[in-house]
Formats: C-alpha cells, sequence, structure tokens
C-alpha cells in the first residue's frame, strides 16, 4: 500500500503540476530568482577570494643580509623558516643576482653603472622574499627571524635589515580589507540567498493558498493530512527541479560570456571555475532548490489541513 | 444509529448555532431537516463530520463519541459518511473520473477497484459520457449528480446532503431527490438538510424542523407528487 500511496501522490503532484500551468510558472520564476541567486553568490564568493588572494600575494616580507654573510648560513635561514607552517614559499635572491638586476634595472644610466665599477666589490647583499600563508601570520614570522625564536636567534649576525616595519601599514591594511571584505561578502550571501528564499517561500505559499478549497474538499471525502499533502510536497519538488534545469540554461550562458569578456577585469575565468565546480555545484543547487520547493509546500499546505 | 444528546454549538464571538438538541436517527432512515437560514442546519451536519466540535453534549455514531475522535478515527468516519453539498465542492483541476477515483484512493481501495467501479457510478448518475470532463465543463445538475456519485462511491452509511439543490432548476432538483430517495431504499441512511418547501413535500418521510438553533418540531410524514 506504502508503494501505491507513493505512486498516486507523484502521479497526482504531476497532473496538478500540468494542469495549473499559471501557478506552476509563477512558483517556477520565483525559485529559478532563488537558484540563481545562490549560484550568483558562489560566484560572488570565488571572485572575493581571488581577488582578495591576488592582493594578499602581492605582499611579501624580505629579509636584507649583510655583504658579509656567508651563503651557508642564508640557506639555512632559509630551510628554517620554509619549515615554519605560517610560510607558504621563500625564494632566495644571490647577491650576484642582485646586481646583475641592479645593471640591467640601470642600464641606461651610465653614472651610476661607473660608480657601481669603482666600487670593485659587489656592494649588494642577498635577501629571502617570504611569503606567508596568510597575510596575518608576517608578524609571526618577523618575531621568529628577529630572534625571540632560539632557532632563528643565531642569524641575528648576518641579517642587515628586515622590510617587515616599511610594509607593516600596507599588511595591516590588507588584513583589515580581507577581513571586512569577507565578512561583507558573508553579509551579502546572508541577505540575498534570504531575501530570495522569503520571495519563493511567499509565491508557493500563495499557490498552495488557491489550493485551501480543494484541500478541505480532500480533508472532507476522508483524505489523511499525509495523503492530501503528499501532491503538494511532489508539485514543491516539482518547481524546484524545473527551476534547477532553468537556472542551468540562463547560467552556464551566462558564465561563459563573463569568462570570455571579464576575466581581466575580474582576475579568474569563471567559466573555467564554474566548470571546474560544475557537478557538485549543480548537485548542491539541486538538492538545494528540491529541498526548498517541499519545504516551502510543507509550509505552506500545513493549517488548511486542519478541517 | 446516531445520538445528539443536549449538543450546543456556540462560537467565539458569541453566535449560539445550535442549543438542547436532542436527536436519535436510525440506520436507514431518511430525515429531511428544514428551517431558515441561520437556523442551525449546517452546524449540525458539520457536527457529523467532525468539522465543528460541540461546546456542550455528546454526538453518538453508533457507539462512538464524536468529541473524543483522533485524527485517524475522523478520516474513517468520514469515509463511512458522504456528503454532498449545496456549491458541490468538485476538484476543479481534477476530471469527473478523477473526482470519484480520488474519494476511492482515499479510502485505501486499489486499482483494479477504481477502474471498475468509478465508470459504473458514473454511468448511475448518467454522466458516463462526461467522464474526462472537467467541473468547469459541466453544467449545474451535472456537477450535483458528480458530488452524488462521489458521496456514494465508498457505499457510506449515512448520506449528509446540505442544501443539495440549492443552485439546481426543478427538473434537477426533482431528479436529485429521486437518487438520494434510492440511495435511501438501498439502506443508506440520509440527512437532507433544506429550507425549500417543494423539496420538503417531495420526500416526505421524517421531517425535523429547526428554529434559532433548536429543534422545534419533529414528525413523520407523506410524500406528496410535485
Amino acid at each position: 500500500m506504502f508503494w501505491i500511496t507513493i505512486k498516486r501522490a507523484v502521479r497526482a503532484g504531476w497532473v496538478s503540476f500540468k494542469r495549473n500551468g499559471v501557478v506552476s510558472s509563477a512558483a517556477i520564476l520565483a525559485t529559478t530568482i532563488t537558484l540563481c541567486v545562490i549560484t550568483g553568490l558562489f560566484l560572488f564568493h570565488a571572485v572575493l577570494d581571488t581577488t582578495l588572494a591576488t592582493l594578499e600575494q602581492k605582499v611579501d616580507v624580505s629579509v636584507y643580509f649583510t655583504v658579509s654573510a656567508s651563503e651557508d648560513k642564508i640557506l639555512k635561514l632559509r630551510q628554517t623558516l620554509e619549515s615554519l607552517p605560517d610560510v607558504k614559499s621563500v625564494s632566495y635572491t644571490t647577491s650576484d643576482e642582485q646586481v646583475l638586476a641592479f645593471r640591467t634595472r640601470n642600464a641606461g644610466d651610465y653614472l651610476t653603472i661607473q660608480a657601481l665599477d669603482e666600487l670593485n666589490q659587489n656592494p649588494f647583499g642577498g635577501f629571502l622574499s617570504i611569503k606567508a600563508t596568510d597575510s596575518s601570520h608576517y608578524e609571526n614570522i618577523v618575531a621568529v627571524l628577529e630572534g625571540t625564536d632560539k632557532k632563528a636567534s643565531q642569524y641575528g649576525d648576518i641579517i642587515e635589515h628586515i622590510n617587515y616595519n616599511q610594509n607593516k601599514e600596507i599588511i595591516d591594511r590588507i588584513n583589515r580589507i580581507s577581513d571586512s571584505a569577507n565578512k561583507l561578502g558573508i553579509a551579502i550571501i546572508v541577505v540575498f540567498a534570504t531575501i530570495s528564499v522569503l520571495i519563493m517561500l511567499t509565491t508557493i505559499r500563495l499557490a498552495i493558498y488557491l489550493w485551501r478549497e480543494e484541500i478541505g474538499i480532500m480533508r472532507l471525502v476522508g483524505a489523511s493530512s499525509g495523503y492530501t499533502r503528499a501532491p503538494f510536497l511532489v508539485q514543491g519538488g516539482l518547481y524546484g527541479a524545473v527551476a534547477w534545469l532553468i537556472m542551468l540554461l540562463i547560467t552556464i550562458p551566462t558564465v561563459y560570456m563573463l569568462g570570455v569578456r571579464a576575466t581581466s577585469l575580474i582576475g579568474i575565468n569563471l567559466f573555467t571555475y564554474f566548470m571546474s565546480h560544475f557537478f557538485s555545484l549543480a548537485f548542491v543547487v539541486l538538492l538545494a532548490g528540491v529541498f526548498l520547493g517541499v519545504l516551502s509546500s510543507a509550509f505552506a499546505i500545513r493549517k488548511y489541513l486542519k478541517v | 444509529m446516531i445520538t445528539f444528546t443536549d449538543v450546543a454549538k456556540a462560537y467565539q464571538n458569541g453566535a449560539v448555532a445550535l442549543q438542547h438538541i436532542n436527536l436519535h436517527i436510525e440506520k436507514g432512515e431518511f430525515v429531511t431537516i428544514v428551517g431558515p437560514s441561520g437556523a442551525g442546519k449546517t452546524t449540525l451536519t458539520k457536527l457529523l463530520l467532525c468539522e465543528e466540535i460541540p461546546t456542550q453534549g455528546s454526538v453518538l455514531f453508533e457507539e462512538k463519541d464524536l468529541n473524543t475522535c483522533s485524527a485517524t478515527e475522523i478520516n474513517h468516519l468520514r469515509r463511512r459518511v458522504g456528503t454532498i453539498f449545496q456549491d458541490f465542492r468538485l476538484l476543479g483541476d481534477k476530471t469527473a473520473y478523477e473526482n470519484i477515483a480520488f474519494a476511492m484512493e482515499a479510502a485505501g481501495k486499489s486499482d483494479e477497484e477504481i477502474i471498475s467501479d468509478v465508470p459504473h457510478v458514473l454511468q448511475l448518475v448518467g454522466l458516463e459520457s462526461r467522464m474526462f470532463h472537467f467541473p468547469n465543463q459541466l453544467s449545474g445538475g451535472e456537477k450535483q449528480r458528480l458530488a452524488i456519485a462521489r458521496a456514494i462511491i465508498n457505499q457510506p452509511e449515512v448520506l449528509i446532503a446540505d442544501e443539495p439543490t440549492g443552485n439546481l432548476d426543478t427538473a434537477n432538483t426533482l431528479d436529485v431527490i429521486e437518487i438520494l430517495k434510492k440511495i435511501n431504499e438501498l439502506g443508506t441512511t440520509v440527512i437532507l438538510a433544506t429550507h425549500d418547501e417543494q423539496l420538503i413535500k417531495a420526500v416526505g418521510k421524517r421531517i425535523i424542523t429547526m428554529e434559532h438553533g433548536r429543534i422545534i418540531k419533529d414528525e413523520q410524514k407523506r410524500a406528496h407528487k410535485v
């Protein structure tokens, strides 16, 4: 009997969905908007993450060594730094590479090159560029370099200076921007998702309101509340599933166009990103659509079942 | 079969719909409840369907006190009591066939029973050619005959008809009365609520007169030819 009841509920839900085209269209439209907003917010979050990551990548801390610093000691320090969990990467520029870069940079400046030649020795020391896993970790890394950590304190004699203090303001500002942008992003996602879910709930509630008399009649002919409710839940699920299909038809070409036209502007190829997450995203959004449709119907029908 | 004992019904706004109702209806009776609008006829039928709960007294269906029915028991009761209303109360987005099939499905009947019984009952009420029409494609008389078919499809023990001819012309009214009489002859208890004089004369049998929520007369009459 259970499967017969399920079969009848699915059939009744499908038939009612087909026959009540206007009501179904309105509910699907509201659901489509909700699902588009959810997908859009997912992409917005990706753009925000990429932008912040790009900003953070532009920040590093450089440790400049004295001219007399031995390469062995520098490489040892590099190893020590690379073993720290806060450190993402460390790149080493030797003193020879430094002087070569200086010469290239000032190739047209004859006086400067002549002055360098007259020195008879390389005036540049090497340096390490350190990138942290997160911009908030630079302070810890600098603390290690400045000798609060026993492992690194032995390198105090070869370090000429660390440019953290010059960069501190910009690092702090990036930290603040990143933090605020993340919070703002989450707030925007929550607000938009809530608004669109409320619109969807209200539309489905209105659709069910139109059936309130029919629901009462079903109850009066002896249908249990579960049997009366089931076709409406099926209909709610169908709204979600059809809206999901429409959302894909809208989103795929839109994201493709954004990928072609706006990659340089937003710093990420949205289409590539979208396609790389397609199956998980599509599955989650389908689940969200069907779940919201069923849930909205279940909530909306509740009070009309009390006959 | 049905017993009302000192039943009263008052609404939250203070309106009193029924007071001191004492009534017993035997199995197989044809009872006509008459009275002007607001006399309490519809409230009386609603108590039988558990659409309303009395504020005082008890309503017994066989031995069961309807005040104490659970949700499941109410569903079972409604499958034993067929209902016909003035406004037909058909499911607008279902065909004539589906309207009747729904009542059978709700009662847990099998697909085979539905396939065999629905065309048969539609034939009984003369709607076999309208099987796949929607209610808005039927005339008033056809809608009421469809409502009757739905009400009797599960072979109810009681049939409640609340102003069933209020929206019908004379010919359709007489049709409906004839059908109700036939249903009664087959053993179903019929409770007909109406204020239509013509109908009262046509039915005869037991007539209960109500006014201001009270029973003021309970008499047996013979039917007249109308």
